[in-house]
């Protein structure tokens, strides 16, 4: 009998934690904005610290993100941080820069690391690439098809990590975007200028193009920059089987921009398809109530689709 | 591996550079290349057939980059070819063969930003040099110590670095620096924007970008349109970057490669632009004490430009003023009409291939290398059986044009527009 992958989420605090380990999540990713990038809360070391406790407690792991761009400044910190991370008992560190390998390998020699480069983790070559220098997990860009991610697992050592569902990242600027627009338009519109408008998350800011009236983008700011994320929702439950079939290690579910309760529910829902597929795998049969009760709490401007799992792309 | 900056102390404490910079233009095509050698670059990067970023631009068969690569040794410059996709599992089977092509070419460098790709280089091509490109988003010196520790001579930082953050880089890292200092640029950090992927499916991070950062956009709170109807929409686009007026900053800082974007840029836009850096260029290191920016230098600049010019991120982050919020002004003022082939020193007539429709009594100015220029009014003009035409309309068709001053082959003609 093969080993259950992990359900991995994210999570805004303590208190969201608990309530997605009684939902069946058994894995987390948190940390703090100077590090990580796209998290629902902060936590600092101390609060990364009790996350570890809690966890642990219910036989569950915790995640650092430690995945940011990072400029010199941040980099002359990470000795510290990363000595602290360890310190407070994660099960791993996520990474895209590097700069943060560099630092794990001389302040924390026996720390996992979870490569992320977001968009740009793309082939198993590459892959097993940062595996001979020490990462221990390989998490999939968004865009790749089914075809790919299986082609992944087979050819690499590393875990595999997949992101099974909500939304994702689609562009990341360095450049204070929103700010930016609004300081142009109060130049003609004075009135403007009244109207706090920061872009963080919560003000719930999104884009429509022109030519796709019905395709809402989210769009907010923070100290990391500008971000804009897809419209629509990523939920592979119906197709879960297809990557049970080859073991993948890790299924990752988005919470960002969505309400505990939904997020609870998600959780719920795959935990049901993987336990139910795990406790018989010849007999299992997708149950269309798990997808009802994600859907009871889908925001209906945001359809639920594949991603990219079954789309040829062109270039 | 060539040396990186070699650099003095002088007793104010600024650092005194002993060696010049490199000056990289992009090449769409093999005349493309010939004429940024002979402007003035000192290397010129390409894209080949596979594995490049501009799938549609005109890119190099491996019989082209020879011949490019014979034309620029004779000017003592280097051909890079930029392999910068992130490569999907399907594209990994066939780049050995790729590699060991480029190297057989006498290709001087790949820039590549997939570490497999840059692995397999080093195995199999050991006489190309890795460049790490700038779609790594590379912003701090312990990546760049990284890249440096896997055998990388040279790093192209992202976009989004600053002058001071350069300068702390070049004193951790004893490594070669390249830097975009003109052209367009993506607003998103490089290498993480999908919205061509999610927009029209073709994947932005391999050649598939169809710019959706420079579209158009509404901004929404809560199915509430923000702003007025008639206001002008929301956009990532970005000014174009023009560094001309921070040479000195630059080569202070200790840059060792100042790169030109743009490899479906026109003919008329990489020699002008080669063309205008050069002299700067030149001029700061035969006399840094005395330097003076020279006007003709950013009026050439303004020539071939197609959007407004700004500094990224080299001394502030991007403000309001730094994007392109009104309706694009897309037609330089200038446009390319012809190019010297001949001179003839007794009749004072050249011949000029017809590159764009000119007629007599149109203002041109002739330019070639090292800021050579006149302006005149076409007079007379002939085809090569001595036939006098009223007007120049044939695309390649050779022209005989009495030119006020001495002319050159590979000098070039333009014309004003408005």
């Amino acid at each position: 009998m093969a080993t259950k992958p992990e359900l991995l989420i994210d999570a805004a605090s303590l208190a969201d934690m608990e309530r997605l380990i009684a939902a069946g999540a058994n894995a987390f990713v948190v940390g703090e904005s100077r590090y990580g990038m796209r998290l629902p809360g902060e936590f600092d070391l101390p609060m990364i610290a009790e996350a570890v406790k809690l966890a642990h407690l219910h036989d569950v792991k915790v995640y650092a993100a430690v995945n940011n761009v990072m400029d010199n400044a941040t980099v002359d910190t990470l000795p510290s941080y990363i000595r602290g991370l360890a310190q407070a008992g994660v099960d791993g560190i996520i990474f895209g820069d590097p700069a943060v390998l560099m630092v794990a390998r001389i302040e924390a020699p026996g720390l996992k690391l979870h490569w992320n480069a977001e968009m740009t983790s793309t082939n198993y070559a590459t892959a097993n690439y940062w595996g001979r220098r020490g990462a221990t997990r390989f998490i999939l860009a968004r865009e790749l098809n089914m075809d790919q991610v299986l082609d992944a697992k087979a050819n690499t050592e590393l875990e595999v990590q997949v992101q099974v569902h909500g939304l994702t990242n689609i562009y990341h600027s360095k450049r204070p975007l929103v700010h930016n627009y609004f300081d142009h338009q109060a130049k003609d519109q004075p009135e403007l200028s009244d109207i706090p408008i920061h872009g963080k998350i919560e003000d719930g800011l999104y884009l429509v193009e022109t030519e796709r009236p019905d395709e809402r983008y989210p769009i907010y700011e923070d100290a990391n920059g500008t971000h804009i994320m897809s419209s629509d929702d990523l939920c592979m439950i119906e197709n879960l089987h297809e990557l049970m079939e080859v073991n993948i290690d890790s299924f990752r579910i988005e919470g960002l921009l969505k309400s505990i309760a939904y997020n609870e529910a998600v959780v719920r829902a795959y935990r049901a398809a993987i336990d139910a597929y795990y406790a018989d795998p010849e007999g299992y049969e997708f149950n269309e109530e798990w997808l009802d009760s994600i859907r009871e709490l889908q925001d209906p401007s945001r359809e639920l689709s594949y991603g990219f799992f079954y789309k040829e792309q062109v270039y | 591996m060539t040396s990186t900056t070699k650099v003095a102390h002088r007793y104010n404490g600024k650092r005194n550079r002993l060696d010049k910079p490199e000056l990289l233009a992009p090449a769409g095509n093999l005349e493309k290349l010939k004429f940024a050698v002979h402007y003035g670059a000192d290397a010129v990067y390409i894209g080949g057939q596979k594995y490049g970023l501009r799938s549609n631009a005109d890119n190099f068969s491996f019989e082209e980059m020879k011949e490019g690569v014979e034309f620029a040794k004779k000017y003592g410059a280097k051909v890079f070819v930029a392999t910068n996709i992130y490569a999907h599992n399907e594209d990994i089977a066939g780049l050995e063969e790729y590699l060991r092509e480029l190297e057989n070419a006498g290709i001087a460098a790949i820039i590549a930003a997939d570490p497999i790709i840059i692995e397999t280089a080093q195995r199999v091509a050991p006489k190309l040099e890795v460049h790490l490109s700038t779609q790594q988003s590379t912003m701090n010196w312990q990546a760049v110590k990284f890249w440096k520790d896997e055998g990388l001579p040279r790093v192209v930082l992202a976009r989004e670095v600053s002058m001071g953050e350069i300068q702390e880089i070049k004193e951790h890292v004893d490594i070669e620096i390249e830097a975009f200092i003109h052209g367009a640029m993506c607003s998103s950090y490089s290498g993480r924007c999908v919205l061509s992927n999610h927009f029209t499916d073709r994947d932005s991070n391999r050649g598939g970008c169809c710019q959706s950062c420079r579209w158009k956009y509404d901004i929404y709170e809560d199915d509430i349109q923000m702003v007025g109807m008639d206001a002008d929409k929301f956009t990532m686009g970005s000014k174009d970057l023009c560094m001309l007026e921070s040479i000195p900053d630059l080569i202070d800082v200790g840059v060792d490669s100042f790169k030109i974007e743009g490899r479906m840029k026109s003919l008329h836009y990489v020699a002008t632009v080669v063309n205008a850096y050069r002299q700067a260029i030149d001029s700061y290191m035969a006399d840094p004490e005395n330097y003076v920016l020279k006007q003709e230098w950013l009026d050439d600049i303004q020539k071939a430009a197609n959007r407004p010019l700004n500094t990224g991120f080299f001394y502030d982050t991007p403000g309001s003023e730094d994007h392109i919020y009104t309706p694009e002004d897309k037609a330089a003022p200038y446009d390319f009409a012809g190019v010297v082939i001949s001179y003839n020193e007794s009749t004072g007539e050249a011949v000029v291939q017809q590159r764009n429709h000119f007629k007599p009594g149109q203002e041109v100015e002739f330019f070639g290398p090292n800021g050579t220029f006149f302006k005149q009014v076409v007079g007379e003009i002939k085809d090569e059986g001595g036939n006098v035409l009223d007007a120049a309309r044939h695309p390649l068709q050779y022209i005989v044009i009495k030119t006020d001053g001495p002319v050159k082959p590979m000098d070039m003609m333009r014309k004003k527009v408005r």
